[in-house]
């Protein structure tokens, strides 16, 4: 089955001309025909411009062009990254039938690339949540089992690709919404450093902590497509100018040496049986392969959650306050409806109806941390643990290359089970909140299973700009593994 | 409680949400536990602690102040949920 392929297989076989881009797209499609009701991965399914496109581009391989390494691969998109013409909503109603007139920087290069688009992916409204339950669209299912959440927020990508209904995904992550629904769904998940690839027209959550990055089936697609994605782009200030490697020579099956720091804060309570054996297990296996694997300590990590909370709904706050009912989006019924008639009611009114609780209750949340006589007990005081935190990672990384912590405390959750209960919510992004508030990157890759077979993630975090090594340990994983092989029965 | 009734009400008018009486309890009580957990932070001493807004070292990225191609009208009045020629329309705000 072509759509159970890598990106890099399919590549090959493209190159070979063993198989056309037509039949990979409608591999995928049939495959989203058959699955898609059951998992719910995807908002909108761009079904006859894929095959469309997947025709053009193996007219122009016929005629010699070259195949560049995701040309003719099937995407899913994140649905709060713009795609122009086509709806982008980040699964709220207040975007209802928004349209963007242009295309996201991350967009725009996978088009160079001509790779194919394959719809957008479901998702927690403005990506504030870790399940995808709060979206306006339904729940995501997660494919290994259907009665559990994908984790969120980017969950409608890692289940498209765990479910075979797209190739690859792209995601973003602010406090582990690539990593953490990678991990529930058995896929591999990169948050890249901060500021290395563009967030021009990614939809603004918390803009100091926001990166869109890939979720792929293997180490090796991630590199692919991280080569894709990343370069200093104009159009968004926070980007980095700095010349960006070719990431695939970074995978080299070979540990020996790398320094391993195990941080003890992220084995307290709190975490599942199952997944610490995971992480002592991927000790035991690095270690023989010749890495070199010591325990280490990140002292602030307790204070992780209240940090982000504080600092990413502030910045959230302000970023969601252009959803006004004016330019565009969802605007509440007809005037006459308003009872003042006034624009302050319009806005109250439109923003009442188009956004769901957890946004409500981040933009509250926010609001109030920045307001008068709160900001310094709030958000200033955060933004000083963020510095503490930031240290304590800078601290670790003079001694060790990378380090090595589970994505999330448990296996992929019941659906439903946190959903009256936000800080519990909260707490479930307990390992990947800190990644981004240092600004560092961080891969998450298949490391097992639990008894009952949900797969298990592993986290591999190293300091800003290092993603070759954390690229070079997984792939090493990967070689003497099979997890990533493993396909959920659906 | 960290937050009243009235903190609740005050905080929904300068975020423009229009809350239910329901909602109002709802979040009320749920900002509340939120606001407990975060009193963690009090028990740093961050005094000499400088705040971190960016982890990049930002500069303010500058350019000429030339004419290049942007959104036609068309484009950019194409989301608009009301319009009025080449124009925005919203309720009406002076009498």
């Amino acid at each position: 089955m072509l759509n159970e392929l890598t990106a890099h297989e399919i590549h090959d076989l493209i190159v070979a001309k063993k198989i056309s881009v037509f039949e990979v797209t409608e591999a995928i499609l049939e495959r989203i025909e058959a699955v898609g009701e059951k998992v719910n991965a995807y908002l909108s399914v761009m079904g006859e411009e894929a095959l469309r496109e997947a025709k053009k581009i193996d007219a122009a391989i016929a005629g010699g062009r070259e195949v560049a390494p995701l040309t003719g691969i099937p995407i899913a998109i994140k649905d709060n990254m713009c795609l122009r013409g086509a709806a982008t909503t980040c699964s709220s109603k207040i975007l209802d039938n928004f349209r963007p007139p242009y295309d996201a920087t991350v967009v725009d290069k996978l088009r160079q690339e001509r790779a194919v688009f394959i719809g957008k992916t479901n998702m927690d409204e403005f990506a504030m949540g870790s399940s995808t339950e709060n979206s306006r669209s339904g729940i995501t299912h997660n494919p290994w089992d259907l009665s559990t959440v994908p984790g969120g927020s980017s969950g409608g990508s890692a289940a498209a690709v765990a479910a075979g209904e797209t190739i690859m995904a792209l995601g973003s992550d602010t406090g582990g919404s690539i990593r953490q629904p990678a991990s529930f769904c058995g896929v591999v998940g990169m948050k890249p450093t901060y500021g290395l690839v563009s967030r021009y027209g990614l939809v603004a959550f918390a803009s100091s902590l926001d990166q869109i990055g890939p979720l792929t089936k293997d180490v090796t697609d991630a590199a692919y497509l991280m080569n894709a994605l990343c370069g200093h782009d104009r159009k968004d200030s926070t980007s980095v100018n700095r010349e960006v490697p070719d990431y695939p020579q970074a995978l080299v099956n070979d540990v020996k040496g790398l320094k391993i720091g195990i941080p003890r804060e992220y084995f307290g309570e709190g975490i599942d049986r199952e997944v610490r054996e995971t992480v002592e297990r991927t000790i035991r296996l690095l270690s023989k392969l010749g890495a070199k694997i010591k325990e280490t300590s990140l002292p602030h990590t307790e204070y992780a959650v209240a940090t982000y909370y504080l600092i990413a709904t502030a910045e959230a706050s302000s970023n969601l306050a252009r959803y006004d009912g004016v330019q565009y989006g969802y605007r509440v019924g007809k005037q006459e409806s308003l009872s003042g008639n006034s624009t302050i009611d319009m806005y109250e009114q439109t923003r009442a109806e188009g956004f769901g609780d957890e946004v409500k209750r981040r933009i509250m949340l926010g609001t109030y941390g920045l307001s008068a006589g709160y900001y310094e007990a709030y958000y200033l005081r955060a933004q000083k643990v963020r510095t503490l935190i930031k240290q304590d990672f800078d601290r670790a990384f003079e001694e060790f290359d990378c380090l090595l912590t589970p994505t999330a405390p448990t296996a992929a959750f019941k659906i439903g089970e946190k959903m009256d209960d936000p800080l519990q919510m909260y707490l479930s992004d307990i390992f990947t909140i800190s990644v981004n508030l240092a600004g560092i990157p961080a891969l998450a890759i298949p490391g097992g299973f639990t008894g009952g077979g949900l797969p298990i993630g592993l986290q591999l975090i190293a300091k800003p700009f290092a993603e070759e090594t954390l690229f070079r340990i997984a792939y090493t994983y990967e070689q003497n593994t099979d997890y990533h092989k493993r396909k959920c029965n659906l | 409680m960290k937050i009243s009734k009235d903190d609740v009400k005050q905080v929904a008018r300068l975020a423009r949400l229009r809350l239910t009486e329901e909602e109002k309890e709802k979040f009320g009580k749920q900002l509340n536990q939120i606001l407990a957990y975060v009193e963690k932070l009090n028990e740093l001493n961050i005094e000499n602690v400088e705040p971190t807004s960016h982890v990049v070292p930002l500069t303010n990225v500058l350019r000429k102040d030339e004419v290049k191609p942007s959104l036609s009208e068309e484009e950019a009045l194409a989301n608009a949920p009301e319009r009025k020629g080449k124009y925005f329309k919203v309720p009406k705000i002076i009498e």
